[in-house]
């Protein structure tokens, strides 16, 4: 497939169509090789969930995917709706559509969050040829996004994430892909120390997200998410490569049997 | 050479860092200057040249024996405070340089169009400024002032705002009264070398329950080459008085370093306020450290009366060397000081800044912010002294220092002093340090940023509570010098 010119794409995707398509995905984390092949494609209207064990390469897969620095593609391609992702930088690939809920927020003291938020919509906006939302507008839509994830005002004229619970940081998150609208999130261990009513909500926001245009990568450990937000596929990883993928089945399976079971599996058949 | 690590790895940053000096441009015109070196005979040409009274000539004389005095001694340069720097060759400085006018001007329309120019560069159009917002300004181009504007209008409510050497000839009792009242020339080392030698500077005087209509501001610009810079400001503010004042300074890109030591004293009687705000933006050398201005200033305000004010903030960019330490003498029962800074010091420039709030009167009240960014190979550090005198029954202060690093070659100090000598004082004292991580800029990007907005963004953030003391057309100005001097710095 040969790769399109890397104009601003605007459009919205229609459902159906390919957004991601990895092919052979070979990247290293610093100096050791973790993804070791990776062939994965998923298209708008998609759920898409990747379990695996520790240290079977989930993180660097989306890493990979939003441009951290420090990890380095060996070979292999990623393309993102016909684009070659790797080319990209971090932002441009924020702003055609590529969101990543963090699995540690960062702090940072002295910026209000509200601020922040304001300063990444105008970001997006300006990419898409919108004009930038003045303080009043930006809060109009703000407060109706917050009441989604059971969000307190006050918490939008602290710092971002300073001080924040475990469970405020990852609505804070899903508060950002709310605002952002992107057409790819990827949540990683989205559903990392969260008590019972902070995975409700999150879960919740997920949900509001799912829609024709707009796939999701949703990368976790354990089923309980998978609950709430039914994904439409579920791929196992393991050692760096997608050793088993399914339907939801697959994952209720997996929470039964334990990875071991698909691991030696795989091992035999390698 | 030395390349920083974090810079060549990413060359758009690279090159913000490496970003012109914007004020960097020489003003070609002719000077009146003094030959290099400090004798008395200098200080009498500048008195005559000034045609100064005997008393201010007997001032400056006194400063410059003490002076003498203290070069012969051997240890006199302050070495105490954390920045290096070869020793300043005193004999070879020109201690007065003037641009050369024909006469007195009556109005700016004679002022040499150079001049004027000159500061249309700088962003302060003399001619506009006039007629447009509510900013008076005395331009100060080689420590002395060329212009004044909107003095017509505050002369109407009875606020002198002028040029130091015409107030010494218009307001000879208020100059000799205050003149040296708040910094004797016996303070130190660089005041005591301004008293003998200084040009000009401003001077203000509001009078008793004067609200003083627009912010007053004083423009400084070096521009000759192979001088000092030796200006004086005064500003007092009668009962009841209130008065904002801006102060903002560049200079020339030179090879050389060049000595700027000035003196600002601030006199604030009973309910008088005083707010003080300075940009500096000193050329502050080149990427490796060579040129710039060394500023060693002496700025101090006292609040002699009953619930008087004095408020410094300051944004300091610039200077290769910055020693300064805009202090309050809170001698007024129930009198207040602030001191709100933002330094910023980046590649190889060096800054020791600070304040110290002086308890005298009963209930007093200080506040201190600090907020100091280093990044590339600077080093910075926080002084600050803060002394409850034994009458000062009820003083209370608080003092918060953060500092920001770029990079990891730079280097953040704090050195907070503290004497209490009333046990009925309460003095509190929070200091933070912080890094802008990898993480943070990665989290910004992922979020549609770009890098440069990123850290900008997070700088101001960092600085937000003392920008906000800044009058707002300064604030604009302030942030977007953040964001020149600032980008690039990180890796």
């Amino acid at each position: 497939m040969s790769t399109k010119s890397s104009s601003p794409n605007d459009s919205t995707p229609n459902e159906g169509e390919v957004l991601i398509s990895i092919r052979d995905l070979h990247a290293k984390a610093g100096e050791t090789p973790i993804l070791q092949g990776i062939d994965l494609e998923i298209r708008a209207g998609e759920v898409h969930a990747v379990m695996g064990p520790n240290g079977s390469g989930k993180s660097t897969l989306s890493n990979v995917l939003v441009g951290k620095p420090g990890y380095e593609i060996t070979s292999g391609e990623i393309l993102f709706r016909g684009k070659n992702l790797v080319d990209m930088a971090p932002e441009i690939r924020a702003r055609e559509g590529i969101f990543l809920a963090f699995q540690y927020p960062v702090e940072i003291p002295g910026v209000a969050n509200n601020y922040f938020l304001r300063t990444a919509v105008n970001a997006m906006r300006s990419h898409r040829g919108l004009d930038e939302l003045d303080g009043f507008d930006f809060l109009t839509i703000l407060r109706e996004k917050m009441k989604l994830v059971e969000m307190p005002e006050d918490m939008m004229s602290r710092a971002i994430n300073e001080g924040f619970s475990g469970g405020e940081k990852k609505r804070n998150e899903i508060l950002q892909m709310l605002l952002l609208e992107p057409c790819f999130c990827i949540l990683d261990e989205t559903d990392s120390g969260l008590d019972i009513d902070a995975l409700r909500i999150v879960a919740n926001g997920i949900n509001q997200m799912r829609a024709g245009e707009r796939a999701m990568l949703m990368i976790t450990h354990y089923q309980r998410l998978l609950d709430y937000v039914v994904p439409d596929h579920v791929h196992v990883l393991s050692g760096g490569r997608i050793i088993r993928s399914g339907d939801k089945d697959l994952a209720l399976e997996l929470e039964a049997r334990g990875y071991g079971w698909l691991e030696n599996a795989s091992g035999a058949s390698a | 050479m030395q390349e920083s690590k974090a810079a060549t790895a990413n060359p758009e940053l690279e090159r913000i860092a490496n970003q012109e000096y914007q004020y960097g441009f020489v003003t070609d015109i002719e000077e009146d200057r003094a030959d290099p070196g400090l004798t008395e005979d200098v200080v009498r040409l500048i008195s005559s040249k000034k045609n100064e009274p005997g008393w201010l000539l007997e001032y400056r004389l006194k400063a410059f024996h003490r002076f003498r005095e203290m070069l012969a001694a051997g240890d006199s340069e302050p070495t105490w405070a954390k920045v290096s720097y070869p020793r300043i060759a005193f004999d070879e400085i020109v201690y007065y340089s003037a641009p050369k006018q024909q006469k007195k001007i009556e109005s700016l329309d004679e002022l040499d169009p150079e001049l004027l120019s000159t500061y249309d560069k700088l962003g302060i159009s003399l001619l506009e400024q006039k007629r447009l917002n509510g900013i008076a300004v005395d331009a100060v181009f080689d420590s002395v002032s060329v212009a004044t504007t909107f003095k017509a209008e505050l002369e109407k409510q009875g606020i002198i705002f002028c040029s130091f050497s015409e107030a010494v000839h218009e307001h000879p009792e208020l100059i000799r009264k205050y003149l040296g009242s708040v910094v004797p020339y016996t303070d130190n080392f660089y005041a005591c070398l301004n008293a003998a030698v200084f040009s000009d500077g401003s001077f203000a005087y509001i009078p008793k329950g004067v609200r003083c209509p627009m912010e007053l501001s004083t423009y400084f610009r070096i521009n000759a080459a192979g001088t000092g810079q030796f200006e004086r400001t005064l500003l007092v503010a009668d009962e009841g008085a209130y008065v904002s004042y801006l102060e903002g300074c560049t200079a020339p890109q030179r090879d050389e370093n060049q000595l700027h030591a000035a003196v600002v004293e601030l006199i604030a009687l009973d309910r008088a306020e005083i707010k003080y705000s300075t940009v500096q933006n000193w050329y502050p050398g080149n990427a490796e450290g060579v040129g710039g201005i060394y500023n060693f200033v002496t700025k101090r305000g006292a609040c002699r009366g009953f619930r008087s004010k004095i408020s410094w903030t300051q944004v300091e960019t610039g200077s290769a060397i910055t020693w300064k330490y805009p202090s309050c003498l809170l001698i007024g029962d129930e009198s207040v000081g602030e001191f709100y800074s933002v330094a910023m010091t980046n590649h190889r420039q060096q800054a020791d800044t600070g304040t110290k709030m002086i308890h005298i009167g009963r209930d007093t009240k200080s506040t201190i912010i600090s907020k100091g960014i280093s990044a590339g190979h600077a080093e910075q550090s926080y002084r600050g002294l803060v002394r409850i005198a034994p009458k000062a029954k009820g003083a209370r202060n608080y003092s918060q220092c953060d500092s920001l690093l770029m990079g990891d070659q730079c280097g953040a100090h704090t050195f907070p002093y503290l004497e209490a000598s009333n046990s009925s004082a309460t003095v509190e004292h929070e200091a933070t340090t912080s890094k802008i991580s990898d993480d943070q800029l990665f989290f910004c990007r992922q979020r549609g940023m770009s890098e440069e907005d990123a850290i900008s963004m997070i700088v101001n953030g960092f600085c937000k509570e003392v920008l906000r003391e800044l009058p707002m057309e300064f604030a604009v100005e302030a942030q977007n010098l953040l964001s020149v001097s600032l980008e690039g710095a990180v890796g």
